[in-house]
């Protein structure tokens, strides 16, 4: 719809009931560089849903084309992306029939050079990992919205984390939100970072559905004038293909076809520039972030690492603690690919005891963390506290988590 | 902040059932503290967005900024909005009072005393718990002429016991919601509203019907003498 200049396969907007004069808002909107985006501009503070902030961080995004299905939390952000369209901020938009033809589409979306986004919750995100575990290795720039929802049974549509650990070793780019001003930061960051042509992967902002897409925070945001810069899909590893003339022999001598040396060999070199492109991608989210990491109180004896929600309950912990004049330092993770090994390593050098807080059952970041200090730090790293099943963690659980742990390791 | 400054903080865990409007009602309620200038996050819980299911919303209150997400598992004020929350059971705390934190606050619709068991009683009296009974949906219907205003009698009570958020930022807040940018609720509040607005030809009318009932439950609080304003109240999170 929102395609009228130049349309030849699109429906024009009178075909939608818009006036012959109408603009897509998109096309009113300013491209600005990415670092001025993020850093530069002037910011507003809004006091609005995760979702609502979904919407405005793909207001600004330059979206081509958007694809979904719904499944709650995330229906609340994919309603609002339909409005999106309706001011003509996406240009493409629709329902697919289920999470497989949903991100085998997207992908297809993303080949033909477009910017794609899509969409899902846990037991969405379940049913269509096939399609998303072969994103990474079609180099495929694609940017995900991931609300998380409890996967297993019994049934439940509360926040747990379990399914983020599924996409561990995709090799797909991965950023944990905290809060609803990291909900509206991410993804625009994430756009930008997937689409270096040292990069050319998709990349997932995952957040925590209900406590942060249907909670109010305060959001920052920049003004709704400036939008990303568009992408330019020649300027990839894997250049976007022209589906007007698609290349007749597109899968010949795939080498999964073939069982030789030749093709394994292919097959595993493919597989490591996959994630050496996950590792470059680092210097990205440096810049656009300011970091992969967050450290409060440097140099402290107790350390908390934590990403998404976890981080929050984990600040009211450490407020509490220096209200009663204990110093305890807390590590944001905000990349959980890359992992931010060297970040993580010289925030927590020094520390005695460190907890990892999670909001699943598993300890999946607990077995990162373990994995980037074993052999180089003297503390102890606590398994926990972890709450998971939809449950929330409470303040208390963390503070009396320190408590044991200050007597049992002195 | 060197000087005397002490930190508010209202920890309020909301339950209802499905279609009284419990999750706008948190979201008016901390719009309403974020106008008057203060600090607010809020979260809603539900399971399938169906009428008479049980629902429950959070909203924490607090003069410096807010951390915490997720439930709020020791509140200190608890809002029923229908008894039967307590008397069926239509809840997902249970006990309704579960984690409240000492000398902790109840408000509940209810035009008269809700008997309890006996257990329940004498765990309420061991939590000095402050059991107030508002007839909410009476006054909605009185007032507004439905009972769809019952969550601003609820809304209203909040501000009169506590002065936050004040009636003046509530009253803009119930605006913000209905005529103002919106509040993105739920999609299945949409359908909500256009019920609501069939009842009332013309929003001006709807809003004033809420305010009417924001401003009764406000008086009611005043003169039950619940009003906590001015009166220490503040508990550490």
């Amino acid at each position: 719809m929102a395609n009228v200049v130049g349309s030849s396969v699109c429906r024009t907007a009178v075909d939608e009931g818009k006036p012959a004069d109408w603009v897509p808002g998109g096309e009113k909107q300013t491209v600005v560089d990415p670092m001025k985006m993020f850093h530069e501009l002037p910011r507003e503070k809004q006091f609005i849903t995760g979702s609502e902030a979904a919407r405005e961080s793909m207001r600004r995004a330059n979206i081509d084309i958007a694809i979904a299905y719904p499944i709650t939390p995330q229906s609340e952000s994919m309603q609002q992306a339909g409005y999106l369209y309706d001011e003509g901020y996406i240009k493409e938009y629709y329902r697919a029939e289920e999470e497989i033809g949903t991100f085998s589409a997207i992908s297809g979306a993303s080949r033909a050079g477009v910017r794609s986004l899509t969409a899902t919750s846990g037991p969405g995100l379940m049913r269509g990992l096939e399609a998303v575990s072969s994103w990474p290795g079609a180099r495929t720039p694609i940017i995900m919205l991931n609300m998380c929802r409890v996967i297993n049974t019994p049934l439940a549509i509360q926040p747990d984390n379990i399914e983020m650990s599924f996409l561990l070793n995709t090799g797909i780019l991965m950023l944990h939100a905290e809060n609803q001003q990291d909900f509206y930061d991410y993804p625009l960051a994430a756009i930008m970072a997937s689409e270096q042509v040292d990069v050319t992967l998709p990349a997932v902002v995952s957040t925590d559905g209900f406590f942060v897409t249907h909670a109010r925070g305060p959001v920052s945001i920049t003004p709704e004038e400036y939008k990303l810069p568009p992408r330019d899909g020649w300027r990839s590893a894997v250049p976007a293909m022209d589906n007007e003339n698609p290349p007749a022999r597109l899968s010949r001598d795939a080498p999964i076809q073939k069982s030789n040396f030749i093709s394994y060999h292919m097959h595993s070199s493919w597989q490591q520039e996959v994630f050496a492109a996950v590792e470059r991608s680092a210097k990205y989210f440096r810049a656009y972030l300011g970091g992969l990491v967050e450290v409060v109180n440097p140099g402290a004896e107790d350390f908390i690492i934590a990403s998404g929600c976890a981080v929050s309950q984990a600040r009211e912990a450490v407020r509490q603690e220096g209200e009663k004049g204990r110093t305890v330092g807390l590590v944001k993770i905000k990349t959980i690919r890359p992992f931010p090994t060297e970040e993580i390593f010289e925030a927590v050098k020094g520390a005695k005891r460190i907890l990892v807080p999670e909001f699943n059952q598993a300890g999946w970041l607990h077995k990162e963390v373990c994995s980037v200090l074993y052999g180089r730090t003297t503390g102890v790293i606590k398994n926990g506290p972890r709450v998971y099943g939809g449950m929330t963690m409470p303040t208390e659980m963390i503070l009396e988590w320190l408590a044991d742990f200050r007597k049992e390791v002195k | 902040m060197a000087e005397e400054y002490e930190v508010k903080r209202y920890n309020i865990r909301m339950a209802g059932i499905g279609g009284q409007g419990v999750v706008t009602a948190s979201h008016i309620i901390s719009n309403g503290v974020v106008i008057s200038g203060g600090f607010s996050s809020l979260v809603p819980f539900f399971g399938s967005e169906k009428r008479n299911a049980p629902v429950e919303s959070y909203v924490r209150i607090s003069n410096q900024q807010i951390y915490e997400i997720g439930e709020i598992i020791f509140p200190n004020v608890i809002m029923i909005f229908h008894p039967s929350v307590i008397t069926l059971g239509k809840s997902y705390t249970m006990p309704f009072y579960t984690g409240l934190k000492q000398k902790g606050i109840i408000l509940i619709n209810s035009n008269k005393p809700i008997p309890f068991s006996r257990d329940e009683e004498r765990e309420l009296e061991e939590k000095e718990a402050r059991i107030y009974y508002l007839p909410a949906t009476e006054m909605a219907n009185d007032l507004a002429k439905t009972d769809l205003a019952t969550n601003m009698a609820m809304c209203g009570a909040i501000s009169g016991i506590f002065g936050i958020p004040d009636p003046v930022s509530l009253a803009a807040s119930v605006k913000d919601r209905f005529v103002g940018k919106g509040i993105v609720v739920s999609g299945g509040t949409a359908a909500l509203d256009s019920a609501i607005e069939k009842k009332f030809a013309k929003k001006q009318k709807l809003l004033e019907a809420n305010q009417k009932v924001l401003d009764g439950a406000v008086q009611y609080t005043i003169d039950q003498g619940w009003s906590e304003d001015e009166r220490s109240v503040a508990t550490s999170a």
